[in-house]
């Protein structure tokens, strides 16, 4: 069902940037099985079908999409979290989709994760500590008598008390956890790090804290993020660049500003018109494109361009055919048979 | 500010300047132990410090049995005197009394605890070793280990465990240590199907994949990261099986498939005590009282020890 024609997002700003991660065909299907003892394969539960971009060092990468869509799956194949079905993670030249279980383990301090939601990515039953401490523990980073000290820096590093190193995570605020959850993925001092929703389980005026220190690290430590999330204004905040997935494939993927200012596939154009403009007579001014139905279910995807059925532009061809996901100029990928160069 | 050597120093004071001008680096107090913090809350629960001194004392009272019988009654469990039969408490030298054969209840009782602890409390630590790793095991590698695993605890679960018993009791002679391995091999399944739904929950907590990022082993998520949040229904599972497993005890010594006279458990003494009931109540109130005791104080026990686990309730 999936085509061999995948374009590779390449470099045509002409600047050399170093690809710190590159996807390429990355599939993630889960079976759906029946039976008991003999287990019967009775389908497939598509959540990423053939995808491919690449992540530049330093910078953000967001992934937005509606819930269901195949962002956190594609931050969690990346991570090995779950073993993709195919394709290759290609991350500083070594295809993590190849390596033993062993191997994947001592990389895993270069790829780190963030999670959504703060109360359920804290062990209960560990301090603070060591729940921090645990990444240093198992690559064996610091020297014991050290690793007290390191946590505290790290508490400092994200704006809590050093002291808390030996609470328990039950006795802190969400957006308390997701700094502890962060002081986490940094101990280990990653490289890229995966933010799956990082934000999306907090108040307002805390996801604006934890959005900064994100930016603060990331300047201070050189790190790279992929980050998913589905408030659009978020990720255009934090972004330099964003993808948007519908139903397992990356429909579009450009340049931030080039994305809001700009969208080219009918998806992307209306999930930008659902986003509120904080101005009454823009607000009145503005056209909303309303989509109708629902997301279709990923164990039957439509053929041909998987956004037909709700495409307000769909033509003869997009129920057939699949489109290509080609370059429009200046690094602005889109996949849709209204633009040149994507009818194969 | 101390860097850590050889690392990109994280200079909080760079980023949380304005908001945190002296964070200055604490010498910590050497964090408690988790077991110490447990031991801290425990300690604030007086019924479970009752029960467990209950516990304690009941546990010197039946372990210290041979002691029992030099020092205090200076009668073996077995000296019988058919004269001075169903002697009431405090009679004839007889502290608690005596049964039809004249034989001394305080001293079977201390032997009798020795031998149903005992019983108790090696089924429910064989029935841990059996289910709580197979149970684990299901819950984490799922898929046909899982199927394998639970298929077979529902075999085990179909059959008959009283009828095992008579079988095995026609072809071998069971002590007090394989009536322990029987009554565990017949009781792990339940444990393991707990520990099994626990683990399936807590696969997909968050948490768990975080300590997958990190580069955690199987090994090291199962034990420092699943078992210590599975210890709660570990405990409640074991406090509810000694009393059970002291009571299936009773029940085979009756039928003759247990501990077998003269040896005394308390199973057998309540049992021996039903014919002279309407006589002598002394007899089966005794052993009776002592079974009730211990169920009541372990209960409280392990209830105290689920709450003193819990870092979540200490306030």
């Amino acid at each position: 069902m999936a085509t061999e024609v995948r374009a590779t997002p390449q470099q045509s700003d002409g600047q050399s940037r170093e690809v710190l991660l590159d996807v390429r065909d990355l599939v993630m299907f889960f079976p759906l099985t029946r039976g008991i003892i003999l287990q019967r394969r009775v389908g497939w539960v598509q959540a990423v079908d053939h995808i491919s971009f690449q992540v530049y060092k330093g910078e953000t990468l967001g992934l937005v999409g509606e819930s269901g869509c195949g962002k956190s799956t594609t931050g969690r194949a990346i991570l090995q979290l779950y073993k993709p079905t195919s394709g290759e993670v290609i991350f500083k030249g070594t295809d993590l989709t190849k390596l033993s279980p062993g191997e994947m383990r001592k990389m895993r301090r270069y790829l780190q994760m963030i999670f959504q939601d703060p109360y359920a990515s804290l062990n209960p039953r560990m301090t603070v500590g060591s729940i921090i401490s645990e990444p240093m523990q198992i690559h064996n980073l610091v020297p014991k008598n050290q690793r007290n000290e390191r946590v505290q820096e790290l508490l400092e590093t994200v704006g809590l008390n050093p002291y808390f190193a030996n609470r328990y995570p039950h006795e802190f605020s969400g957006g308390q956890r997701q700094r502890i959850g962060i002081a986490r993925a940094l101990a280990a001092d990653p490289e890229f790090i995966v933010a799956d929703e990082p934000v999306s389980a907090l108040d307002v005026s805390i996801q604006a804290q934890i959005i900064n220190l994100l930016e603060e690290l990331q300047e201070q430590f050189k790190l790279t993020y992929l980050f998913i999330a589905h408030d659009l204004s978020v990720v255009r905040h934090i972004s330099d660049r964003v993808a948007v997935m519908y139903l397992g494939k990356i429909v579009e993927l450009a340049d931030r500003n080039s994305l809001y200012d700009d969208p080219l596939h009918p998806y992307t154009k209306a999930l930008l018109s659902a986003v509120p403009i904080p101005d009454p007579v823009v607000e009145k001014k503005r056209e909303r494109i309303i989509l109708t139905g629902d997301v279709p279910s990923p164990i039957n995807p439509p053929s041909g361009c998987r956004f037909h059925t709700r495409c307000p532009y769909a033509m003869d061809i997009c129920s057939k055919v699949e489109p290509r996901f080609v370059d429009q100029g200046g690094g602005h990928y889109v996949a849709c048979h209204l633009y040149p160069g994507c009818t194969p | 500010m101390a860097d850590v050597p050889g690392r990109s120093p994280a200079t909080a004071a760079t980023i949380r300047g304005a908001a945190a001008p002296e964070l200055s680096r604490v010498a910590l107090t050497r964090p408690r132990s988790y077991l110490r913090q447990s031991w801290d809350r425990f300690k604030r629960d007086r019924f479970a410090l009752a029960a467990l001194a209950v516990t304690v004392v009941i546990m010197l009272f039946s372990y210290g049995a041979p002691l029992i019988s030099e020092f205090i009654t200076h009668k073996s469990y077995s000296d019988q005197s058919l004269l001075r039969g169903l002697r009431p408490p405090f009679t004839d030298g007889y502290i608690l009394g005596s049964d039809n054969l004249g034989r001394d209840i305080l001293t079977r009782l201390a032997y009798g605890g020795r031998v149903s602890m005992t019983v108790a409390l090696l089924a429910v630590a064989s029935a841990l070793a059996i289910g709580l790793p197979l149970g684990a095991i299901a819950g984490f590698y799922g898929r046909w280990i899982d199927s394998v695993i639970m298929r077979f605890v529902d075999i085990m679960l179909s059959i008959p465990g009283l009828f095992l018993l008579i079988f095995i009791n026609t072809l071998f002679q069971v002590g007090w240590l394989g009536l322990s391995l029987v009554i565990a091999s017949l009781s792990w399944m339940g444990l393991a199907r707990l520990v099994r739904g626990e683990v399936l929950s807590l696969k997909h907590r968050d948490f768990i994949e975080a300590a997958r990022v990190n580069g955690a082993s199987d090994f090291r998520i199962i034990f420092l990261h699943m078992v210590p949040n599975v210890t709660p229904i570990i405990i409640v599972w074991a406090t509810l099986a000694v009393p059970v497993f002291i009571i299936v005890e009773a029940t085979l010594s009756f039928l003759g498939l247990g501990v077998r006279i003269p040896t005394p458990s308390w199973g057998n003494m309540l049992n021996e005590a039903q014919q002279f009931i309407a006589r002598s109540w002394w007899l089966a109130f005794i052993p009776g009282f002592m079974i009730y005791i211990t169920v009541l104080a372990i209960n409280i026990l392990g209830n105290g020890l689920r709450d003193a686990l819990d870092p979540r309730l200490s306030e």
